[in-house]
């Protein structure tokens, strides 16, 4: 079965600057894709360009089984966009935004009545008739949202769809994103947000400065960065440094009065040799914990990675 | 030709909205409404001259600023609340976005024209042929609006005020040699030369023709250079609103 998104060499520059430079990869069917960046490192580009709203000045993206450049209005007709920046028109109100959405995706009248169902879903049914100028910011991204679903779409790109809200109303946008996900839609994420992409996302990409630097499941990007795990150990007393220094395995250490925190690739080492240290030192362990590397460790590891091959 | 009749469709869906959100905004009231009424009556108040002598070019004025008071805003403003690239997100074509434009800024036009002509009923002024009139009227708002969607083109700007300010710089110089205060058979040879290239022209001429039974063109002359030019100015917009439409979203 074909994939829901294949991107292939993908660029684009402004003027001497990459924005994206031939990055590739592939969106399978019914997957929820996170695409992890920090700010101008090529996300937005790359959801401008697989919705046909810029061509690209190399590579291919094909989305939905047609190639965007050749067939954007192809494209468009089977996918909805949630957009980084809220653009309903705010002098129409939420309903009349909608009507329009469904008149521009050549939805009948009779089915347009249909959609009411949406804003039912929600929580906008009472405010229909209210101006958008009215609407707090999640309620706009609501209605974005309703309006990005109103053609039904196969494919759903969400560009940054919960950063600034309120954790309630991010709280309901990411379970809406399930729900839909799990009703057969594949959901193209950007966020720079990494907690949302460890919930939501069943794959990853990472790209710095127009170029991926890693495409895995979070928890295989986890796996791939085990020497940032670490441990961190109470001790009643204050630590001898140079005792402590003799432990195997022992990468990055950090003291903070009777506190350490040891970055290592082999905790279980690390772990047998404090428990000897304590023993044969006198001391008592507190606490002692194996921490896993967050995503954002990983991130940041993967974009200095990067940067230092540049 | 389904497709090109489901994306007209669009296009309608697109004016509805201009018309429900432009129409009642303060630049195209003053610059659609009463700059037009202002310059009429600057026009007509303490001048002996009669109705008849007067509506040509008041009629020409009145429709000219009127279908260009909306079109020049609408993708300005569509730019800076980033609702443009809502619209081209949607499974539309941009030459259907800007017949959407183009058609909102031409009903526009054609409502408030229509005032003058009513008025010309009304008072008996004795119109020659007004269905005749009525069709050059539709042709003209649609050159017109097509004009004022062109200017909003380049530079791409996201400030309506600066479109509406750079399309007044194209517009009044155009009713000055367009026949609308002076009739073009009474402009030297220049002049002449120079209101040939004003599709105001046109419109003047046939309004001269129909209302006071002198012209300097032949009627028919008048539809075509008012067609050609609506064609043109519609292809030149979608031509150049392509070429600028990057800036706009970048």
């Amino acid at each position: 079965m074909e994939p829901a998104i294949k991107v292939q060499n993908l660029t684009k520059r402004y003027g001497d600057v990459a924005a994206i430079d031939g990055i590739g990869f592939e969106v399978e069917n019914g997957e929820i894709f996170g695409f992890l960046g920090p700010n101008g490192a090529g996300k937005t580009t790359t959801i401008r360009i697989m919705t046909g709203l810029l061509r690209p000045d190399g590579g291919a993206a094909f989305v939905a089984g047609y190639d965007v450049t050749k067939n954007p209005i192809e494209v468009k007709q089977r996918i909805g966009i949630v957009p980084e920046v809220s653009n309903a028109y705010v002098d129409l109100s939420a309903w009349e935004n909608l009507v329009l959405m469904g008149k521009l995706y050549g939805i009948s009248e009779r089915r347009l009545q249909e959609k009411i169902k949406l804003l039912k879903e929600f929580g906008l049914y009472e405010v229909k008739d209210r101006l958008v100028k009215g609407f707090s910011k999640g309620m706009k991204q609501k209605l974005l949202l309703c309006m990005a679903l109103v053609n039904d779409p196969e494919i759903l790109f969400l560009d940054e769809p919960t950063s600034g809200l309120d954790v309630e109303s991010a709280r309901l946008l990411r379970e809406k994103v399930k729900q839909y996900n799990r009703d057969g839609k594949t959901v193209f994420l950007s966020t720079h947000n990494m907690e949302e992409a460890n919930q939501l996302c069943n794959r990853l990409a990472i790209i710095n400065r127009g170029k991926i630097a890693a495409i895995d499941a979070p928890e295989n990007l986890r796996a791939k960065s085990m020497e940032l795990q670490y441990i961190e150990a109470v001790f009643d007393k204050s630590l001898n440094m140079k005792e402590i220094s003799k432990c195997p395995s022992m990468g990055e250490t950090s003291f903070s009065g009777n506190k350490i925190k040891i970055y290592t690739a082999n905790p279980f080492e690390v772990i047998e040799f404090l428990v000897d240290f304590a023993k044969g030192n006198g001391l008592r362990i507190l606490s002692l914990n194996t921490m896993m590397p967050s995503l954002e460790d990983i991130f940041i590891k993967l974009i200095r990675e990067k940067e230092a091959c540049q | 030709m389904i497709r090109l009749a489901e994306q007209f469709r669009r296009s309608l869906a697109i004016s509805e909205k201009n018309i429900k959100i432009y129409y009642s905004k303060g630049p195209v009231i003053v610059f659609g409404l009463l700059f037009p009424l202002f310059l009429a009556l600057a026009y007509i108040v303490g001048r002996s001259i009669s109705l008849r002598e007067v509506l040509p070019g008041l009629m020409g004025m009145t429709t000219f600023f009127t279908a260009t008071s909306v079109g020049p805003s609408i993708i300005p403003w569509e730019t800076r609340s980033k609702t443009l690239e809502r619209l081209l997100c949607c499974p539309v074509a941009l030459w259907a976005i800007i017949l959407g434009d183009v058609l909102s800024s031409f009903l526009f036009g054609l409502l408030i024209s229509i005032i003058p002509i009513t008025f010309a009923l009304i008072l008996n002024v004795g119109l020659l042929n007004f269905v005749v009139l009525l069709f050059g009227m539709i042709i003209a708002s649609m050159c017109f609006s097509a004009l004022s969607v062109l200017l909003s083109a380049y530079p791409p700007t996201d400030i309506p005020a600066t479109s509406m300010m750079l399309s007044s710089l194209v517009k009044f110089p155009l009713v000055f040699i367009s026949g609308v205060f002076v009739p073009i058979e009474q402009l030297p040879s220049w002049g002449q030369y120079v209101a040939s290239l004003s599709p105001l022209t046109y419109f003047t001429d046939l309004a001269r023709q129909l209302i006071s039974g002198r012209s300097f063109y032949p009627m028919a002359i008048n539809f075509v250079m008012m067609s050609v030019f609506a064609a043109i100015f519609i292809f030149a917009a979608i031509r150049i609103h392509e070429r600028t439409l990057i800036k706009r979203l970048t």
